[in-house]
């Protein structure tokens, strides 16, 4: 894959996830959040994922976000006049992000070390992530993963209308 | 099998140029008068009545939840029908114990009226 | 690699300024119809000398210089760069869902077979799905951004309108791919040119009455138009979530609203009622089924099916504004009732029915 192209992605990723964390008002925050999770689809596409990068967009950005969205503006959340953290807690940050980014760095630099043992280099098989291929896979080998996804799902919405329904004594 | 998406990327650019010429010609053409009373917010004439914000309904929550709720199913539903008529009827059986446990799942709330007065 | 860049620019511009171009035109049809349908002239003011160009002169020139040159108002206090961004963000979606609905079969130019569809995505229909729930941000963005309470209760209301039907729209769009048994519109587009016992055309309404009316009402209330325009609410939020808009920004929302109407009607056309098949027409030509055929040169067949698809998608534009003036507005429990209580069970049943219909005929 052209590097060029994976380059510019990865910095606009880079910039609209340090917006997440960055900017002041909740709202753009969140908007920030939409941008990066759009990117990481068109880095699905990348590698082939089509039919994962598709439903990356229709479900995380187009659903999950909306709910952040509703919540900030319901709750009507400003943004946060405290500014920055103390100095403990920036220190403890800084230090945990570097230990982070060690630790990804090891991991790129001799990923068998870590005991990955099928690397990362070579050609998908043809048809990869299509979604016939992805259609074939869940209903057959994770048949059972996609069966309790929908018991999840409704401890999700039974936990929801529990919360919403409460009566606030 | 990424070039198909080379023409999306280029929709986005010439849609993209599209938005930005009508704002930045709006910005150009248009007159900048801006009075006192024109930046108030509108209530139809009355003077604006603070923003107060009042308790917004947990409704929308709620129907924000469900949303992603079926949107998930919406969306396991998606290669299923593509390739259902290779799966047959185990398929078919897989997709429905799916479906029904989200049937359930829209059933109840249902009953707990969660999806009235909205 | 660069002459494809410039084929995708080409028909990327082409479709843009059609859409364009018709959701100026609907604005006028939008006005003379209603005018008709409700016994009085309209509007019949605008001119050049005399020359009324048949409303040519009102929607494509009047009607946007008065747009462009009025004052862009901006309310204190609100967040200028997300009140900018929101007609933007509502206007960006609709328009590039375009870039997968196909308005041709291929076109032969030297010896390069032109796809007329700009983005030929294996995966087309959850692009558009995709669009769709993008298109939510523009709305709830604009009701936030105005700093006006009433405005922000239509924006949170207009979104949760959308999102509503946007399940009842996916679930109905997943009876037609279990028809078709693909996500290519073009694929799906082509196969319905068989013809079903050697004569009738195998439109997808044909396949699916059910899903084709889900669609359309999921359709009509994705795009917020009567009688599902509560959260723009003409007579009771003054604009609803656009109400703080002015100038460009007002008309880029208005624009949304047509654009969409054009996004629903070629949806419409291209899983329902056949895309760009003209009955009978192949690509080297006509086959009436009594055996008589008319061998045409492959520019005419491909002008045909491109005007095929514009007369089917104007048609379902009419009939929406139809609607907008022939019935009246659901009040707003009673529109999520009939989305989550009706569309969506109605629309799992349709699935449900298909795929044992589908798999007893199979096996």
């Amino acid at each position: 894959m052209n590097p060029l192209l994976f380059g510019i992605l990865a910095l606009l990723m880079i910039a609209s996830a340090l917006g997440v964390v960055l900017l002041h008002s909740p709202v753009r925050s969140a908007l920030s959040l939409v941008m990066t999770l759009f990117l990481l689809a068109v880095t699905f596409l990348f590698l082939d994922a089509y039919l994962v990068a598709a439903l990356q967009v229709v479900v995380y950005a187009g659903a999950i976000m909306v709910l952040f969205l509703f919540v900030i503006m319901l709750l009507n959340l400003q943004a946060d006049p405290q500014g920055m953290a103390k100095v403990g807690v920036r220190f403890a940050a800084v230090l945990l992000a570097s230990l982070f980014l060690l630790a990804a760095v090891r991991f790129f630099v001799a990923p068998a070390a870590l005991g990955s043992g099928t690397g990362m280099g070579g050609t998908p098989p043809a048809g990869f992530g299509s979604v016939e291929a992805v259609a074939e896979r869940l209903f057959t080998h994770s048949l059972f993963a996609f069966e309790v996804t929908s018991v999840l799902l409704l401890v999700a919405i039974i936990g929801a209308v529990v919360l919403a329904k409460r009566k606030l004594v | 099998m990424a070039e198909q998406y080379l023409p999306v990327l280029v929709t986005f650019v010439v849609v993209g140029g599209l938005v930005g010429a009508f704002v930045g010609l709006g910005r150009l053409l248009g007159p900048r008068n801006l009075t006192k009373v024109k930046a108030e917010p509108f209530e139809c004439g009355n003077p604006p009545s603070g923003s107060a914000w009042g308790r917004f309904s947990v409704k929308f929550y709620m129907t924000a939840i469900l949303f992603i709720v079926f949107d998930v199913e919406v969306v396991f539903l998606y290669p299923w029908a593509v390739m259902f008529r290779r799966l047959g009827w185990y398929g078919f059986a897989e997709m429905m114990v799916f479906v029904a446990i989200l049937g359930l799942a829209l059933l109840y709330v249902w009953r707990k009226g969660a999806l009235e007065w909205d | 690699m660069w002459i494809e860049v410039l084929i995708a620019l080409i028909k990327a511009s082409a479709i843009v300024g059609m859409i364009v171009g018709l959701a100026g035109m609907l604005g006028w049809v939008e006005r003379k119809g209603s005018a008709l349908i409700q016994d009085r002239i309209g509007a019949n003011r605008a001119s050049i000398f005399g020359f009324a160009g048949a409303g040519l002169i009102n929607t494509m020139m009047a009607d946007p210089l008065k747009f462009f040159t009025k004052e862009d108002i901006v309310p204190a206090r609100v967040d200028r760069l997300l009140h900018t961004l929101a007609p933007c963000v509502a206007m960006f979606p609709v328009l590039a869902t375009f870039a997968v609905i196909p308005f041709g079969d291929v076109l032969q130019v030297g010896e390069r077979s032109i796809n007329l569809q700009v983005a030929p995505l294996n995966i087309g229909i959850l692009y558009v799905l995709a669009m769709a729930g993008l298109a939510v941000y523009g709305v709830v963005l604009a009701g936030w951004a105005s700093n006006d309470r009433l405005s922000l209760l239509g924006g949170i209301r207009g979104s949760a309108q959308m999102i509503s039907y946007e399940v009842g729209m996916g679930l109905s769009i997943v009876a037609m791919v279990m028809t078709y048994g693909t996500l290519d519109l073009q694929a799906m587009v082509r196969a319905q040119g068989h013809l079903i016992g050697g004569w009738l055309p195998a439109w997808g309404v044909l396949y699916q009455p059910l899903a084709f009316l889900i669609f359309l009402c999921a359709g009509i209330a994705e795009s917020k138009r009567v009688p599902f325009d509560l959260p723009e609410g003409e007579s009771e939020l003054v604009s609803g979530y656009f109400t703080e808009y002015s100038g460009i920004k007002y008309l880029m929302f208005f624009m949304t609203d047509f654009i969409e109407i054009a996004v629903i009607a070629g949806l419409i056309t291209t899983m329902f009622f056949g895309g760009w098949q003209v009955p009978y027409l192949m690509r080297d030509g006509f086959h009436f089924p009594g055996g008589a055929a008319v061998l045409l040169p492959q520019v005419i067949v491909a002008v045909l099916q491109i005007g095929s698809f514009m007369v089917k998608v104007f048609f379902f534009c009419w009939f929406q504004i139809m609607i907008r003036w022939t019935l009246p507005r659901l009040r707003y429990d009673t529109l999520m009732r009939l989305g989550w209580k009706g569309l969506l069970p109605a629309a799992l049943l349709n699935i449900l029915a298909t795929a044992v219909i589908a798999l007893a005929v199979q096996g």
